[in-house]
């Protein structure tokens, strides 16, 4: 015989000035199998906590309804608390009185009744509650990053340091990502290769570090502390055992003029290349579609040079597969190009440029050495004006945000400009400046105060070419909307930063939720900023939101301590509301006719094929079987069935038609 | 094939040839023109800019009246009155209050049960056959001028880039000419600002006539019998201040498809021009 208590909550005003918990309480003490019922202000308080631990003993309360809040806020802390007076926890359940009721109802005589029905209807599924244990699963120790950027270098260094293992998976030929294409930064001025390159080089040489560059995700599949992903390495077209780096097939490939990606365009390549000099590793790839060899059968020129016999022609992607016990995804962004503005010429004026552009021609390693030239005709641009919020903050762009970083580069590259041509002119656009961040504002007004850079508050409607320079047309909003002209030689587009190509795609592959711009989710954007909503899997950097170096790293190390939380322990424990196959003595066995319905309808791949055999090893009968550690508890097979084999624990179909029943 | 017409007041009076070119054509295309019956004026410039519910009811009342005829289609060939007919539309169908507001003041019911096109846009559904048609190509350099008119607001009129439209240039394309990139495809001409502040239309316009000439064409193609007066009409103002002879001549879509489809010249009202209308041959 069930003896279940019931301890209805007040929530000081949220339940109580709504429902009339007293009232509640008494009319519960008449529910068949309810032995004890009383109500108070904070269940969730220790006092309250203490009450029901109490009640377990002096009533021998087989089974506790707590009428409170949502399970979500408080189910673990009543839960703990029956545990700690000797009740199994998954014998207490919560009835939600707050969101389910005093939220959504006026003060009425209804709205108590409603709420004396959900404990009701709560204290009949305690009735069919049975005792479960928590599924302990073990944990890999290695953990995947994905992207070699700054954020993926930084969190690999900081979980290697703690002592495990990591593989870090990059997609392009080298590490560094787009802070080793960037000049100066903010707000120091200091040069980026000369502060990234050592990390670089770290995690190139650290013993817990394995790289995988030229490499993607294929495959993710299992769960926290047990995923088993699958990578795609590209060819190289290189032995990288073999290669030594010496350079000679570059210099010799006759195909050497292929637009540059590291140069964002301004500069030229060749088939067989390194992206840039301080590259990790520093092994060449060949671009298969602008090489000559794979265009017309004929060249190979590489490998005759090369000394050491590294080249290979025949050389396929290569599938790894790796078992991983956490994830950091740290794919980050991509700039919008200036061919999404109509207005600035949709890309067809060779000296609109964008701000990665920008960084290149300011680059000591860039295509002009660092001297001011611009793409067009190599002449030293007098006057370059800025547009800051280009595409950003922009409905009719669908970037309704703010690309946070752009105000400050932007102050960084009319800085630049400046100090490279002292008499040239530099004009900035912007709707409002945004540098909040430490010497951010200070840098700016060294932009304005000290490099004599001429902002302007406005937006730019049009920009047009006549005579070989750009006219600007934009209003100036502080003299009135007055409409301003000027010709420039050069325009700069600070453009928008947006999610990175094949994001959603990644997202999806990962279960990982993404936002309407296909930045990866949070999982909670206050509390739980580097965590997404599946469990182990990470976020660091600007794949989750438009971000700067200082923040970018920060989050990296956030995620990277929670990836080492995470292996500080041996196994994991999950709720143990999952799907099992039930099982009877021979020669049933189980109502299961292993007709595998359920197998194709579970989302997770979570239902196996068991063999039943008999003593002399024949088959009898095969069986569905649920792979605890895969299922999420979804119920679709349970829907699915046809002969009601297969159940949730916790959730059995008993349970809620018992549920349904006292209604 | 039948279409609803409404020619508003510009086409029976400053632009009397976009009308004459409008409905030669249409008889060439074999596409019939029927005219609301009993239209009024469309508000255009004015009304909007002195009440919001006059600005609305004007052209809702021609908006019933094709209702009342049955017409599901109304071609404006005037990009204004497009502009107001396609704007009131979309005003009174997002705010169902405010329509019956405005059915109040008409004394009719509007449903919103038709649609508003302009000339491209109809003519794009020829954009097979047109091809075919071409006697005499328009064997020139062009520059298509748009005006704001006719592409913006882009979320109400959904017709075209709002910024770089391309359905006159793909065209005039079709009818053998050679359209140049240029700047200022979708610039303000100055608009009915013609008559009050002349000095401003003309420096206005000048800068897109000028921009034409310097981008290499031989005619201005335009949709809008305002940007086609501004820049005729105002020549020698627009001349006087740039210091300059421009004699670049100011055509509609429906002249210039019209002379390539082998249409009399005075039957598209070549004639009625300030800036002669004269396409020498030129070499392409
Ligand atoms: C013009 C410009 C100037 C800037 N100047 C400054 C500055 O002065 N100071 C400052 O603090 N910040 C600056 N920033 C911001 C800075 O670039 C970013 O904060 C930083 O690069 C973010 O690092 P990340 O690792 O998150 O992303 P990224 O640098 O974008 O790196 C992501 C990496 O992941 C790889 N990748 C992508 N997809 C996959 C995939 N599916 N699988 C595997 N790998 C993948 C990419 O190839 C890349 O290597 C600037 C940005 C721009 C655009
Ligand atoms: S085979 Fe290809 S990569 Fe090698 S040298 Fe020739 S073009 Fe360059
Ligand atoms: S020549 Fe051979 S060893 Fe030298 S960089 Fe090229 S592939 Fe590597
Ligand atoms: S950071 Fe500045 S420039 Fe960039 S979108 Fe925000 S406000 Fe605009
Ligand atoms: S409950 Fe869902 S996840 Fe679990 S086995 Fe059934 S269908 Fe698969």
């Amino acid at each position: 015989m069930s003896r279940i208590g019931v301890f209805t909550c007040h929530c000081g005003e949220n339940i109580g000035a709504t429902v009339d918990c007293a009232k509640v309480a008494e009319r519960t003490r008449n529910v068949p199998g309810v032995v004890h019922s009383v109500d108070y202000k904070y269940m969730c308080s220790d006092p309250g906590q203490s009450m029901i631990k109490e009640a377990i003993k002096e009533h021998g309360l087989t089974g506790v309804v707590v009428a409170a809040c949502s399970p979500r806020m408080h189910e673990p802390t009543f839960r703990n608390a029956v545990e700690e007076a000797g009740l199994n926890p998954y014998l207490c359940e919560m009835a939600n009185l707050r969101e389910h009721c005093s939220w959504v109802h006026e003060k009425n005589d209804a709205t108590t009744d409603k709420a004396a029905d959900l404990i009701r209807v709560m204290v009949e599924k305690v009735k069919h509650n049975t005792p479960l244990h928590p599924i302990r699963v073990p944990v890999t120790k290695r953990a995947l990053v994905l992207g070699g950027g700054i954020a993926g270098i930084q969190a690999a260094l900081d979980i290697a340091n703690a002592g495990h293992k990591v593989v870090l998976v990059e997609k392009s030929p080298s590490i560094g990502g787009h802070m080793s294409q960037l000049s100066e930064t903010f707000p120091t001025l200091d040069c980026s290769q000369c502060i990234l390159t050592p990390r670089m080089v770290e995690a190139a040489r650290h013993p817990n570090i394995t790289l995988m560059t030229y490499a993607e995700l294929e495959k993710l599949e299992g769960f926290i502390g047990n995923f088993k992903a699958t990578i795609r390495r590209k060819a190289r077209q290189v032995d990288e055992k073999l290669c030594t780096g010496c350079g000679l097939c570059i210099t010799k490939c006759p195909n050497k003029k292929i637009p540059d990606e590291f140069n964002e365009g301004l500069g030229k390549r060749s088939a067989i290349y390194v992206p840039f000099p301080q590259a990790v590793p520093n092994k060449p790839v060949i671009d298969k579609t602008n090489c000559t060899f794979y265009k017309s059968g004929k060249c190979k020129v590489c490998e005759k040079m090369c000394p050491t016999g590294a080249i290979r022609f025949d050389q396929q992607d290569e599938l790894v597969t790796l078992d991983v016990g956490a994830i950091v995804l740290a794919t980050g962004f991509k700039v919008m190009r200036t061919d999404k503005f109509p207005e600035y010429g949709y890309g067809k004026y060779a000296d609109v440029i964008d701000g990665l552009q920008f960084e290149r021609l300011a680059s000591a390693s860039g295509p002009t050495l660092g001297v001011m030239k611009r793409p067009s005709d190599g002449k030293e641009p007098e006057t370059v004006v800025f547009v800051a919020c280009s595409g950003s903050r922009d409905r009719a762009k669908g970037v309704p945000y703010c690309s946070k970083i752009c105000c400050m580069y932007t102050a960084k590259h009319a800085m630049l400009y400046k100090h490279k041509m002292h008499h040239g002119k530099a004009y900035v656009f912007y709707m409002d400046i945004r540098s909040g961040g430490k010497d951010y504002d200070e840098f700016v007004r060294r932009a304005i105060e000290e490099d004599d850079v001429k902002y302007i508050r406005g937006r730019v409607s049009r920009i047009y070419e006549e005579d070989g320079q750009l006219i600007v047309k934009g209003a100036d909003t502080l003299m009135g909307g007055e409409p301003v002209e000027i010709k420039a030689d050069m325009v700069v587009l600070a453009t928008a930063v947006q999610a990175q190509d094949g994001s959603e795609e990644l997202a999806q592959k990962l279960h990982v939720s993404y936002d309407p711009y296909h930045f990866f989710a949070e999982s909670h954007p206050k509390l739980k900023p580097v965590e997404t909503n599946t469990a182990g899997i990470y976020l660091a950097g600007a794949c989750q939101a438009p971000r700067d170096i200082p923040e970018t790293v920060a989050q990296a190390s956030g995620a990277a301590a929670k990836v080492a939380a995470l292996f500080s322990r041996d196994e994991l424990t999950r709720e143990p509301v999952v799907a099992v196959v039930n099982r009877l003595p021979a020669p049933t066995f189980s109502y299961c006719v292993g007709c595998f319905l359920c197998q194709s309808a579970c989302p997770y791949q979570a239902i196996e094929a068991e063999e039943i055999r008999g003593r002399d090893g024949t088959l009898i009968k095969t069986l569905a079987k649920v792979n605890a550690g895969l299922c999420q508890g979804c119920g679709t097979c349970v829907s699915t069935c046809r002969t009601k084999a297969i159940d949730i624990q916790g959730f059995s179909n008993e349970q809620i038609f018992a549920e349904l029943m006292t209604l | 094939m039948k279409i609803g017409y409404y020619p508003g007041c510009s086409l029976l009076g400053s632009s009397r040839e976009f009308d004459e070119s409008v409905r030669a054509l249409a008889q060439a295309l074999g596409l019939e023109l029927v005219e609301v019956p009993d239209w009024s004026c469309c508000g255009a410039s004015s009304a909007h800019v002195l009440d919001h519910r006059l600005a609305l009811a004007l052209p809702a009342r021609i908006l019933a009246q094709a209702e009342a005829a049955g017409l599901t289609e109304i071609l404006a060939p005037c990009a204004a009155c497009y502009n107001r007919l396609a704007t009131a539309r979309d005003t009174l169908e997002k705010d169902p209050a405010l329509a019956r507001d405005i059915e109040a003041v008409i004394g009719q019911p509007v449903t919103g049960n038709v649609r508003i096109v302009n000339v491209l846009e109809v003519l794009d559904r020829f954009r097979d056959v047109i091809p075919g048609r071409i006697a005499k190509p328009f064997a020139h350099k062009v520059a298509c001028y748009y005006g704001c008119l006719l592409v913006r607001p882009a979320k109400v009129l959904k017709f075209d880039r709002p910024e770089d439209p391309r359905s006159m240039d793909r065209l005039m394309a079709a009818a053998g000419a050679e359209p140049r990139e240029w700047n200022f495809k979708t610039e303000c001409c100055g608009a009915a600002f013609s008559v009050t502040r002349t000095d401003l239309v003309a420096k206005m316009s000048g800068k897109i006539v000028a921009d034409a000439v310097r981008h290499g064409a031989e005619a201005i193609i335009v949709a809008c019998p305002m940007c086609q007066s501004n820049l005729d009409m105002r020549r020698p103002e627009i001349n006087a201040r740039l210091g300059a002879e421009h004699t670049i001549p100011v055509l509609f879509i429906t002249q210039a498809l019209g002379l390539a489809m082998g249409i009399d010249a005075t039957k598209l009202g070549l004639q009625r021009h300030m800036v002669p209308a004269v396409m020498t041959p030129a070499a392409v």
